[in-house]
């Protein structure tokens, strides 16, 4: 005996069946049917087994609540896991599996973990299972957990619009606290934004009907629609309000049919908070029977679906609520007994037999319910409907830093006013009835229009119910999680009696119903044996989200490529069709190398460049203009080396520190003017370093006389490097004074221009050859790229990729920010030793160069490695000694094959390596030790005789 | 996400400014003068009082450094002032 579908009655579309499976059995549905409707609705009871015992289970409640009903349900071959049945719209051929079983939830294999459920109670992996090593058993227990099925084959899609919006009011929620809410203030004029979860307007007005203002709810609900649609506002349907974060941003989660699903970030000037409230559970032995329901949920499934839960129902509880409940369901054919637990009722609705002062003890079945035992007298049933009271859905308020207080007569913890930007109204707030949640609501929205009247009643006459510890059996708080009442007993036995101790150590209110069934329950048991009161006890915190969200919903399209968007050159599409192929460096998108075979690309470029000509785009690299007559001191201040003594056209090479005294980034220093620099920084240093001459224009000097300008993304800078540079320049076309050394040393620079345009050239080296970095405005980079490709069509050269770039400094020992230096180098440590040891003037980072830290004469030094063979030592094996105890020396920062010279090369921080030169050292990488020798970091024309060359 | 004010642009997500120091807080100069434990009291030893808060923030967006008064615990922002000498 089990659920059964009316003849008629209820919101769904009887002319649409629609066929569905569950556990590979044959079921049908209607359209408008959810999947636990139309479970409930074909009579199939077991709909899953619990996570630790593998006891059956079936159908509890009727929305996000939800702790049993979840299954893996496959859509055209794609499968998607542990979807709530009571939120999930059925549609024709879904095929459901119940989780946590196997094969199925009706034969579980597993069922026999119930029999040995003494020696697992609450946290028991702490204490048992210790034999032979925990990770004996881990792999074991491991494949036991876990819930649903993960498809790989399931993506997703990166669709979800992420929409950022503003609202005068933000009412959540839209029974009938949350329509009178927002009727009241779009008739006060303000523009409001009423949001539901559920695919109508009404909450429980749904399933409960009511007469408000003489006339059936309906009318009441379009009149606040009408009202809200004129005063600008909007209504959201299957939307969840999921978080409340700081200064009034709401994230809301909106589910569409036919169109992708969006993502809200709503700004609210005001919010109401009408979230209702969630029945509670009752606690008898084998409360986890299938068969148990909640009987607001009964209620819902009958009017919405059509559906009566059983034939032989049970209805206990302990307040006026469920009356509602026994009259409609004693209206169909279904046999049912209400016993209440309190001696003074109301009168026994037609066609129920009341028992007063009644209490349910136990239930009785083994897959679903047989019996209930009420004051030791056993009742025939198939179908036992529980009330313990109605727990305020409070998370939203919380989440906002509300605190909450409790209440005697809601028997609830409800919103304490003020201490959380947010108004409550209705049933969050403890208001039951339905014309106390109109007054609140009505009363939150301001006030305009008149009061929503209603027939005047009574309250519900909650009466407390809580967990007893004397019935034998066990009974069951958090049903997701196979918590027990005699759980809590332990966890308080073992001194666990914080909440949040409480919670994790039974893991009581973690699964993905999220507490809404077991943490009253819980703090009300650990109140209880712990002798203090339910607010003493508290609760735990609430955290976003309030139901789960898919990361989908969240991330949009922020995903792959779009993830973390790299930068983009001028040149690209001039690379591309060179044959370029591209990776990411510092955020931007660059030439790797020019062919297919990147690394042998790389070599032959690298040997090119050295011996002919290479060209290369370097326009990523930061460029920050420093103007003003205070530019020169700023400078000073902000760098290692001093700039206030660079002549005009010069360059200068100089680091940055940060204030304790480890390198921020490197690069040279341009001077244009007297009161005219441009800095270098590393292309992803720029905004960093750029703060840092920030702070201390604006908080040291006097900012009107130095102005910053981050001039990166105006400049399009192409390379020229190698012995036939100037041969290059002058097939170009380039002004004849470039290439005058007389005019344009080594290390210097120039303005001047090019076919009417303005160009900076600099004799700057990165390769350790004679460099000319020309710069022009970014909309003339194509033409200048034109005429040096030209150029080098005629007369030889390459273009060379990043990786070949990375060869050619390292063969000049030139160091890479972050990758040959770390979080603790400072400058003496590359051997840029004068400004530390000669400067006498204040500049950032100074103090923190003489610590006891700075001065200690093991630090790591920068160095180059020698070895043998061909095979270049892996990038990050460590420095060892060769003889005596293995410990770490330092490690290899940079290391490649030169095909200039023919050999491998490296760069390596070691401890005191500058006073190791000659020694030879263990390389130890991956349990692999091979040698190497210290040598000077420059491998490679150490005379610096090819700059000029 | 919370909404600072830049005292030259106004209102914006919390996401465009960084946090540079507690305010007040002075550089010990010239370096000669400064104990090892001074200047290391000076980098790492911050005041984080829980409730209101006097802070030098930046808004990225601008490059301005700014006094932003805020409540630690609540998340209340109090105020947001130039730095002395700048205009607003």
């Amino acid at each position: 005996m089990s659920g059964w579908r009316l003849a008629d009655g209820g919101a769904i579309d009887r002319s649409r069946p629609l066929a569905f499976s569950f556990d590979r059995k044959a079921l049908s549905g209607f359209a408008g049917d959810t999947l636990a409707s139309a479970l409930l609705a074909s009579g199939v009871r077991g709909l899953g087994r619990s996570f630790k015992y593998h006891r059956p289970r079936g159908l509890w409640g009727l929305g996000g609540e939800e702790p049993n009903a979840i299954f893996d349900v496959t859509e055209d071959g794609v499968t998607t896991p542990n979807l709530r049945a009571t939120v999930t719209p059925l549609r024709a051929g879904m095929a459901l599996a119940s989780i946590n079983a196997a094969p199925d939830a009706a034969h579980d294999r597993y069922r026999m973990v119930d029999l040995a459920q003494r020696f697992l109670p609450a946290g028991f992996y702490y204490k048992t299972f210790m034999g032979l090593g925990w990770m004996r058993w881990e792999p074991m227990i491991r494949r036991m957990a876990g819930l649903g099925w993960l498809d790989p084959a399931n993506h997703p899609a990166a669709n979800t619009p992420q929409v950022n919006a503003r609202c005068d009011v933000l009412v959540i929620g839209a029974g009938p606290a949350g329509l009178a809410a927002a009727r009241a203030a779009a008739l006060g004029g303000a523009m409001v934004w009423l949001v539901d979860e559920a695919s109508e307007v009404g909450g429980t007005l749904r399933w409960r009907g009511g007469t408000i203002d003489g006339a059936d709810w309906h009318d009441f609900a379009d009149d606040a629609l009408a009202a809200i649609e004129t005063a600008g506002g909007r209504v959201f349907r299957n939307t969840t309000l999921w978080g409340a974060f700081d200064h009034g941003l709401f994230a809301a989660w909106e589910r569409r049919e036919s169109a992708p699903d969006r993502h809200w970030r709503i700004r609210a000037g005001r919010t109401i908070l009408a979230s209702g409230a969630i029945e509670r559970p009752l606690w008898f032995a084998h409360n986890d029977l299938p068969g148990v329901m909640s009987a607001e949920a009964a209620l819902h499934y009958l009017r919405l679906y059509g559906v009566v839960a059983g034939r032989r129902i049970v209805v206990a509880t302990a307040n006026d609520a469920s009356y509602p409940v026994a009259a409609a369901l004693a209206a169909t054919s279904a046999e049912v007994t209400l016993a209440d637990a309190r001696s003074e009722t109301p009168g026994a609705p037609d066609g129920v037999r009341l028992l007063r002062g009644a209490r349910l003890t136990r239930a009785k079945g083994s897959h679903t319910v047989v019996a209930a035992v009420v004051d030791g007298a056993q009742h025939d049933a198939d179908t036992i409907l529980v009330s313990g009271g109605y727990t305020p859905s409070v998370h939203l308020f919380a989440q906002a830093g509300g605190k909450l207080d409790w209440n005697e007569s809601a028997d609830a913890l409800v919103p304490r006013p003020g201490s959380a930007p947010m108004v409550v109204a209705g049933a969050a707030n403890g208001g039951f009835g339905l014309a106390t949640t109109l007054a609140q609501g009505h009363a939150a929205g301001g006030g305009s229009g008149p009061v929503p009247r209603v027939a005047a009643e009574g309250d519900w006459g909650l009466a407390a119910m809580r967990p007893d510890p004397a019935l034998s059996g066990r009974q069951w708080i958090d049903p997701q999680n196979d918590v027990t009442l005699k759980d809590v007993a332990l966890a308080a036995r073992e001194g666990f009696v914080s909440v949040e101790h409480l919670k994790r150590y039974t893991t009581l209110g973690m699964a993905s119903d999220q507490g809404r069934n077991a943490n009253f329950a819980g703090l009300a048991a650990m109140a209880a044996l712990t002798g203090r009161s339910i607010p003493e006890t508290g609760t735990t915190t609430y955290r976003p989200p309030f139901t789960p969200v898919p990361l989908s919903a969240i991330a949009g399209l922020r995903r792959g490529e779009l993830f973390n968007p790299v930068k983009r050159l001028t040149l690209e599409q001039s690379h591309r069709s060179h044959g370029a192929r591209f990776r990411e460096y510092g955020g931007w998108l660059r030439p790797s190398a020019y062919g297919d075979n990147e690394a042998e690309a790389a070599q032959s470029e690298a040997l090119a460049a050295r011996q002919d000509v290479g060209l290369y785009d370097a326009s990523p690299l930061g460029k920050i203009e420093v103007l003003g007559p205070g530019a020169a001191e700023l400078l000073d201040f902000c760098g290692y080396v001093r700039m206030s003594t660079l002549k005009l056209g010069r360059a200068r090479y100089g680091l940055m520190l940060g204030e304790s005294g480890i390198i921020h980034d490197d690069g040279v220093v341009l001077r244009l003017a007297a009161d005219r620099f441009i800095l270098s920084a590393s292309s992803s240093h720029v905004g960093s370093v750029r703060l840092i001459l920030e702070e201390a224009r604006q908080d040291r000097f006097d900012p009107v006389s130095v102005y910053l300008h981050n001039v990166t993304a105006n400049w399009v800078t192409l390379t020229v490097t190698g012995p036939r540079s100037r041969e290059l320049l002058r097939a170009a076309g380039m002004p004849g004074a470039l290439t005058d050394d007389a005019a344009l040393p080594h290390m210097s620079v120039t303005e001047t221009a090019w076919d009417g345009h303005d160009l900076r050239v600099a004799r700057v080296s990165f390769t350790g050859d004679r460099s000319y970095e020309l710069s022009v405005s970014a909309r003339h980079g194509p033409a200048l790229h034109s005429v040096l490709e030209a150029a080098r069509r005629r007369i030889g050269g390459s273009w060379i990729g990043l990786e070949a770039l990375m060869i050619l400094r390292a063969e000049k020992g030139y160091i890479l920010i972050g990758k040959d230096t770390d979080g603790i180098t400072m400058p003496h440590d590359l051997g840029w030793s004068a400004s530390r040891q000669k400067r006498s003037d204040e500049y950032f980072g100074r103090r923190a160069l003489f610590t006891p830290e700075a001065k200690r004469p093991d630090r790591r030094q920068l160095v180059g490695l020698e070895t043998e063979g061909d095979t270049p030592l892996p990038t990050g094996a460590h420095l060892v000694p060769l003889n005596g105890p293995r410990r770490s020396l330092g490690f290899v920062t940079s290391s490649y094959f030169s095909p200039n010279l023919a050999r491998p090369i490296a760069l390596a921080m070691v401890e005191g390596g500058q006073s190791r030169m000659g020694e030879e050292l263990g390389v130890f990488h991956l349990g692999d030790l091979r040698s190497a020798r210290i040598a000077p970091a420059c491998a490679f024309d150490p005379e610096g005789e090819r700059l000029n060359g | 996400m919370q909404i600072f004010k830049c005292p030259f642009c106004g209102p914006r997500d919390e996401t465009e400014f960084h946090f540079a120091a507690e305010a007040g807080k002075v550089r010990p100069e010239p370096a000669e003068t400064v104990t090892d434990e001074a200047w290391a009291d000076h980098l790492y030893m911050n005041d984080a009082p829980k409730g209101r808060a006097r802070e030098v923030w930046v808004h990225l967006t601008c490059g301005e450094f700014f006094v932003m008064e805020r409540d630690t615990l609540t998340r209340e922002v109090i105020s947001s002032t130039a730095l002395p000498g700048r205009r607003e």
